[in-house]
C-alpha cells in the first residue's frame, strides 16, 4: 500500500493527527495527509469535531467557579486558620 | 477585596481563599481528604514563604502557584510504579481501530451524540458526566491531560516533570482523548 493510500484509510493516525494540531504543530506533509484522509472520512470529521468541543469544555469546566461548587466544611477552615495563627504566633 | 491587592495577609487566608483553593484542587484530584492535606500544606508551605512574597502578583495567584507546584507532586507520585491502571485504559481502546487498517470499527466509531450542535458550555449535567469520565482515566493520562489542557503547561515542563518522552507524551494525550470521548458518548444521550 502506497504511503497516500495508508493514511487515507488510518483513522487511528488521522485521529492522532487531529488531537496533535489542536495543541501543537503538525509538519506540512502531516497537514496534507490528515486533510485527505478527512475528506474522504466522514467519521473522522466527526471525532474532529467532538475532541475540539470537548477540550473547550475541559477548558470550560477547569476555568469556571460554579455556584455549587465543592467548598470546606466550615469546622475544618476554622481549625485550619487557628493553625495557621500558632504558626504566625511563633515568630 | 484582599484578592485584588498585592499584600499578604495570613489572618483572612482561610475566609479569602480556602474554598477557591479547595475547589482548584478537587477538579485536578478527585479525592477529598487530598485535596483537603492539599490545601492546608499549601497554606503552611506559603507561610515559610512570605518574606519572599514580592507582591508581583494578586495573594490569590501567589498560592495558587504554591498549591499548584504541590498537584503536580501528587501527579508525579500516583503516575509513577505499576501504571496498572494505564494498561487497563489501554485496553479499553485496543478494539477502537481495525488492527490491520487502522480504520474505526464500526461498534466504535463516533457518531453525533448531541454535543454538537448545542452549546453545554456550563450545562451542568454535562460538566458532571465529563468529570465523571475524567476520573476514569489512569493517573498518569489524567495528569498529563490536566497539566496541558487545564493549566496549558508547556509540552517540555509536563514530560520532564513526568518523565515522559515527547512522542509519548502525544500517544498519551490522543489516548486519553479516544476513551475519553468513548465515555461521554456512552454516557450522555
Amino acid at each position: 500500500m502506497s504511503q497516500l493510500k495508508k493514511i487515507q484509510y488510518n483513522c487511528k493516525k488521522a485521529t492522532f493527527l487531529i488531537e496533535k494540531k489542536m495543541l501543537s504543530r503538525i509538519t506540512f506533509r502531516e497537514h496534507i495527509e490528515l486533510r485527505i484522509h478527512l475528506m474522504g472520512c466522514s467519521v473522522c470529521r466527526v471525532y474532529g469535531k467532538q475532541s475540539r468541543i470537548i477540550n473547550d469544555m475541559v477548558r470550560q469546566l477547569f476555568k469556571s467557579s460554579m455556584p455549587g461548587e465543592a467548598k470546606l466544611d466550615e469546622s475544618f477552615k476554622k481549625e485550619l486558620q487557628e493553625r495557621i495563627e500558632i504558626e504566625l504566633n511563633k515568630n | 477585596m484582599s484578592a485584588e491587592s498585592n499584600q499578604l495577609d495570613p489572618h483572612t487566608w482561610v475566609k479569602s481563599h480556602a474554598d477557591y483553593l479547595y475547589a482548584y484542587t478537587i477538579k485536578r484530584i478527585s479525592d477529598e481528604e487530598q485535596a483537603k492535606d492539599l490545601v492546608q500544606e499549601t497554606f503552611l508551605a506559603a507561610l515559610e514563604k512570605v518574606d519572599r512574597f514580592e507582591g508581583k502578583s494578586s495573594e490569590r495567584t501567589w498560592l495558587t502557584a504554591i498549591l499548584k507546584n504541590k498537584i503536580i507532586d501528587v501527579y508525579r507520585k500516583k503516575s509513577s510504579g505499576l501504571r496498572k491502571d494505564v494498561q487497563a485504559a489501554e485496553h479499553e481502546q485496543e478494539d477502537f481501530f481495525d488492527h490491520d487498517d487502522g480504520h474505526w470499527r464500526s461498534a466504535y466509531a463516533p457518531q453525533a451524540f448531541g454535543i454538537e450542535d448545542v452549546d453545554h458550555l456550563g450545562n451542568k449535567e454535562f460538566n458532571n458526566i465529563l468529570q465523571m469520565c475524567l476520573q476514569k482515566l489512569p493517573a498518569l493520562w489524567m495528569a498529563i491531560f490536566t497539566m496541558k489542557h487545564m493549566d496549558d503547561a508547556d509540552t517540555t515542563l509536563i514530560c520532564s516533570e513526568l518523565k515522559v518522552t515527547p512522542s509519548n507524551f502525544w500517544v498519551i494525550i490522543h489516548r486519553t482523548k479516544l476513551n475519553l470521548r468513548a465515555c461521554l458518548q456512552r454516557n450522555w444521550e
